[in-house]
């Protein structure tokens, strides 16, 4: 029955509400600040952000051989 | 009062409890907290290889964990595995269903996904002397938008029923559904440490998922449209999301909300895929008008372009080492950047 449906739904979005209203949330400072630190901390590892060497370049433009 | 009245009532206090609760950490943002970080440099990225081979749309590509092969999927009805570093075709494999949009290449290395219009996730075996499809997962009720593998027995799908799921592959059966969604889902990413998931759908919303228990843990709001693109920012406490309302949003989970949004008021494109740099940092987002916009991922600003493909960019991918990015185009080619 379609009112047996609507009730169901009504009372799943109602646990699901129940379920996020629960959580605990951290500041947003807090969640930022951790963000920030764990891009720095890893920064200089980060190919793209430093660029890559030509010499260690996987990608690199492969230049025809010349055979003297 | 009826029971559905009360239930109303009820949902409606719960969601302003969560708004209220949501604006009482909300202390800052994203941008203002990183206004002393020095910005990211000017990203300047050249073209290393032009991959040519599909005679038809990509729709998607995914690298695999060995930082050289890539599995590319188009309408050509066509997977092609690539050899990144010398640009060859390793393999293909023909697609029973043309209609793909997802692929995934198995963290191991010895399989491939696709799916699509087909509403089947189909699981190819790349290691058996001729390439054999080893399952066929059919029980989604909608088109597959997304397939990513957990390991060699498991694989997670997201579909245009609004379901995700969890699969056996040894079975071939659903082992968890993930219901909660009212929208197609259009993409799945996993965590860095593979106990959750988070999708984004047609209704808007991110969700993040209990991968085991199966239940919507967590639900992201500020998209006004359909979230294209998702993907776990490296050490797992945020999540970037692309959609058709042309931004991409930061969501930070411990905090429950979005903490930034990338955007621009010349860019009226919806965004259709994303990938982040090693770091996080970047964020390298696909949009319709043919063009991947380089974001600094904390400060919100546009820092370069991959400008080249003469049709939308529907597909980025960085491989695990960080080492390039990989754009493929409804014009039927994939390039490779760094």
């Amino acid at each position: 029955m379609s009112t047996t449906n609507n009730i169901a739904q009504a009372r799943k979005l109602v646990e699901q509400l129940r379920i996020e209203a629960g959580y605990e949330r951290i500041k947003v400072s807090k969640a930022a600040a951790d963000l920030m630190s764990y891009c720095e901390q890893h920064a200089r590892s980060d190919p793209l952000l430093v660029g890559v060497p030509t010499s260690e370049n996987p990608f690199k433009d492969k230049k025809p051989c010349i055979i003297l | 009062m009826g029971e559905i009245e009360q239930m109303k009532k009820e949902a409606e206090a719960l969601k302003t409890q969560i708004e209220a609760a949501r604006k009482a950490v909300h202390d800052t943002d994203m941008a203002s907290a990183a206004s002393g970080v020095a910005p990211a440099p000017r990203v300047q990225l050249k073209t290393r290889r032009t991959l040519k081979g599909h005679l038809a749309k990509i729709y998607a590509m995914h690298w695999s964990t060995d930082n050289r092969l890539m599995v590319s999927a188009s309408q050509d009805g066509k997977l092609l595995i690539w050899d990144s570093h010398s640009g060859n075709k390793v393999n293909a494999v023909p697609l029973k269903s043309s209609w793909v949009m997802t692929c995934a290449y198995a963290p191991s290395g010895n399989l491939v996904a696709s799916g699509g219009l087909d509403n089947m996730c189909t699981v190819y075996n790349l290691k058996t002397p001729v390439i054999k499809t080893v399952k066929e997962l059919d029980a989604h009720t909608g088109y597959l938008s997304c397939a990513r593998f957990l390991s060699d027995t498991e694989v997670l799908t997201a579909s245009g029923d609004t379901t995700c799921a969890l699969w056996d592959l040894e079975t071939g059966k659903q082992k968890t559904v993930f219901l909660n969604h009212v929208g197609d889902c259009m993409c799945l990413s996993l965590s860095p440490d593979m106990n959750s998931f988070v999708s984004g759908a047609c209704d808007s919303l991110a969700k993040l998922w209990d991968i085991r228990d199966g239940q919507c843990k967590q639900t992201f709001l500020g998209h006004t449209s359909d979230i294209n693109a998702i993907s776990f920012y490296p050490g797992g406490n945020a999540i970037i999301t692309g959609s058709d309302d042309c931004t991409c949003k930061m969501y930070d989970l411990r905090a429950d909300q979005e903490v930034i949004s990338y955007q621009d008021a010349a860019l009226n494109s919806g965004v259709t895929s994303l990938a982040l740099s090693m770091s996080g940092r970047l964020i390298f987002a696909g949009y319709d008008d043919f063009n991947c916009n380089i974001w600094d991922s904390l400060k919100g600003e546009k820092v370069g372009v991959l400008s080249g493909h003469d049709n939308r960019v529907s597909c980025t991918g960085v491989p695990p080492d960080g080492m390039c990015v990989c754009t493929g185009s409804w014009d039927s080619f994939l390039k490779i950047w760094n």
